[in-house]
């Protein structure tokens, strides 16, 4: 049975479509293993939003609540710290949150507070570099880092440094100022992380 | 009794003729060159090591939980409950450290004798593949306890890949399983560092040797036995300049073993922490998702990665060129080869400028260490008093970054424009009889 003349035309091609019907399978195959790296469904119904009593916050305080795993910040700002706000505004990178930090809160946060009622700011606590958590500076003083520190926030990890309305400065690693996320006011005394206004209707 | 013995030899080698051979073509007449001196021992002790890790690793699985929840609780199991716990975590953990040691030591080796020149390259490719398997093994091993720099640790370097545009915070929720470093996260490494990068780990090794073995050792005088005059004791065919690695080898690394685990046993019996250098303070205290440790920093061992990828401020709205300077770090030394176009293989006969170059970028990449795990932050104000120390830090780091980056664009013009004198090289080692 043997065959006297061997078609090579005809080999390659057997070749060549065993080998991409082969890839094609393998490929397939790996998906399965890739998806099962994502958050699993448990992961991502643990995304609830948070609400939390803010009336025993004093002025000059920040308090830390956990929202999906992340720390939100929440600083109750005295008037002394708000208008030292503008001071800074050339020591910033993105001083009015309208050029690189566009996205870094919803609209109704874009203004220069960066927050819906001026002295309440809340923050996702995660700096924009890697994702450390900032240590809340409040106190006007020089500081080793900054002699000009007019109270804000600063990163121990790689020392970027924010002001009181987490805006970043100048000449750090982090690029962005630091996430305001989706919150609205229930009432006075109480605020809703996770859901914008709107929403909540 | 002999004659049993030599009966199961026989009826091995029947069976597998090629074992004796192979066993001889790597030991007994694996002819390297006769003048090795104190550098050479790191390669075995770096094989060493690895056996430790493997061997004190699964001793430690058979005790460590794998989650979130019972992690922590489980090492300090090991620690205070399990018989010779204690022994077998700080074996396994100052391995870890003494790993990068002999590793560094050994990478410096082939920068000084050209070991990464030609014929050579590939052992140097497989060799620098390993390094990096090994980052990736240590820093997931870090992560196993679930201590609170074990979860920033985490976090930070997880968070290197959401610097990358478009695809970066996906990539980073993939490989976390979470939106956190979390349980699915800390399962994930498990699998990853006790048996997927271990095997890879071991194939390369294997590679790594069988690359060597094929062109043969480099030496201090950076001259090629093969090529030199044939006939020695052994063999009248083999290379004058060359011993068999067993026994003169095997022996020789015995004495290096030895001082070794001298070395090894006083860190473990008496300061297996060193100082918060092995061990670090903050990991003492359960992962907690909502506080930073105040000084968070790598290991020792990735402080000089590290700090460059502090030092290189973040522009474009992007803080991704600090870790492509990170990696970048890593991947020229891959490309060294091609980089340094001398012929000269050996610091002995190579000229000034390679020797003072050289000089710089292991003072360099020493400092980096430094600035990384934030001993120039606490020097400076103490030498200096008061001063800006962010400004001085980053300037003394940003120069450091650049005298790193700068040996290799200097080797680069150096050894392709003729500015290097070397002196000439002898035909032989210049130890032969």
């Amino acid at each position: 049975m043997a065959n006297e003349v061997v078609d090579h035309g005809r080999r390659r091609f057997l070749t060549a479509t065993t080998a991409v019907v082969g890839g094609v399978g393998v490929v397939a195959a790996a998906v399965p293993f890739i998806k099962s790296w994502e958050p699993s469904a448990r992961a991502k119904a643990a995304g609830a939003p948070v609400t939390v009593d803010i009336s025993k916050i004093e002025p000059g305080q920040k308090v830390t609540y956990p929202w999906r795993g992340l720390p939100v910040f929440v600083v109750n700002r005295t008037k002394e710290q708000l208008d030292a706000l503008p001071s800074q505004d050339n020591r910033l990178v993105d001083a009015k949150s309208e050029g690189s930090s566009a996205d870094q809160q919803p609209k109704y946060a874009q203004n220069e507070y960066r927050s819906i009622k001026p002295e309440w700011l809340v923050l996702v606590g995660l700096c924009t570099h890697l994702g450390c958590v900032p240590d809340f500076v409040p106190v006007m003083k020089p500081e080793p880092f900054d002699p000009e520190w007019k109270g804000g926030f600063y990163c121990p990890c790689h020392k970027s440094r924010y002001d009181m309305a987490g805006r970043v400065y100048a000449g750090v690693p982090a690029p962005k100022n630091l996430l305001v996320p989706p919150y609205h006011f229930v009432d006075d005394k109480t605020i809703q992380v996770g859901v914008d206004p709107k929403e909540a209707g | 009794m002999a004659n049993v013995f030599t009966r199961i030899g026989e009826w091995v080698n029947e069976r597998a003729p090629n074992l004796a051979p192979t066993y001889r073509k790597h030991m007994t007449e694996y002819y390297a060159p006769k003048n090795f001196n104190l550098w050479y021992y790191f390669g075995s002790l770096a094989l060493l090591v690895l056996v430790n890790q493997i061997v004190t690793g699964i001793f430690l699985t058979m005790n460590y939980k794998t989650s979130a929840a019972e992690a922590f609780g489980s090492v300090e199991y090991i620690m205070r409950d399990v018989e010779w716990g204690w022994l077998i975590r700080y074996m396994h953990s100052t391995g870890a450290s003494l790993f990068f040691v002999v590793v560094f030591l050994h990478m410096f080796r082939g920068l000084m004798y050209g070991s990464y020149k030609k014929p050579r390259e590939l052992v140097w490719i497989l060799g620098m593949l390993i390094f990096l398997v090994l980052m990736a093994e240590a820093f997931m091993g870090y992560v196993l306890p679930w201590g609170n720099m074990s979860f920033w640790g985490a976090k930070v370097i997880i968070s290197l890949f959401g610097t990358i545009p478009v695809i970066g915070s996906t990539l980073v929720e993939w490989i976390m399983g979470d939106y956190l470093p979390a349980d699915a996260t800390l399962n994930r490494f498990f699998a990853l560092h006790v048996i997927a990068l271990p095997l890879v780990l071991l194939l390369l090794v294997v590679l790594h040797l069988a690359a060597l073995h094929e062109v043969g050792s480099n030496n201090p005088d950076g001259v090629e036995i093969k090529k030199g005059p044939k006939g020695n004791r052994w063999d009248a065919l083999k290379p004058a300049d060359g011993i068999p690695f067993h026994p003169y080898y095997t022996v020789k690394d015995l004495v290096g073993v030895g001082f070794f685990l001298l070395i090894a046993a006083f860190i473990i019996f008496f300061a297996p922490t060193f100082g918060g250098w092995f061990l670090e303070h903050d990991n003492f205290i359960p992962a907690n998702n909502l506080v930073t440790p105040s000084h968070i920093k790598p290991v020792w061992y990735f402080t000089p990665f590290y700090a460059i990828l502090r030092m290189i401020p973040s522009f474009f709205s992007t803080a991704i060129w600090g870790v492509l300077g990170m990696f970048g770090a890593i991947a020229l030394l891959f490309a060294l080869p091609w980089i340094d176009a001398g012929k000269v293989k050996s610091i002995r006969y190579r000229g000034t400028g390679f020797k003072v170059a050289l000089g710089l970028f292991v003072l360099a990449f020493v400092l980096l260490g430094a600035v990384g795990a934030g001993v120039t932050a606490e020097v400076i104000p103490e030498w200096f008093g008061d001063v800006d120390v962010t400004f001085w830090e980053n300037a003394f780091g940003r120069l450091m970054t650049l005298i790193y980056f700068g040996y290799f664009v200097f080797l680069w013009f150096y050894t392709r424009l003729g500015w290097e004198k070397t002196k000439p090289v002898p035909e032989r080692v210049t130890t032969h009889d």
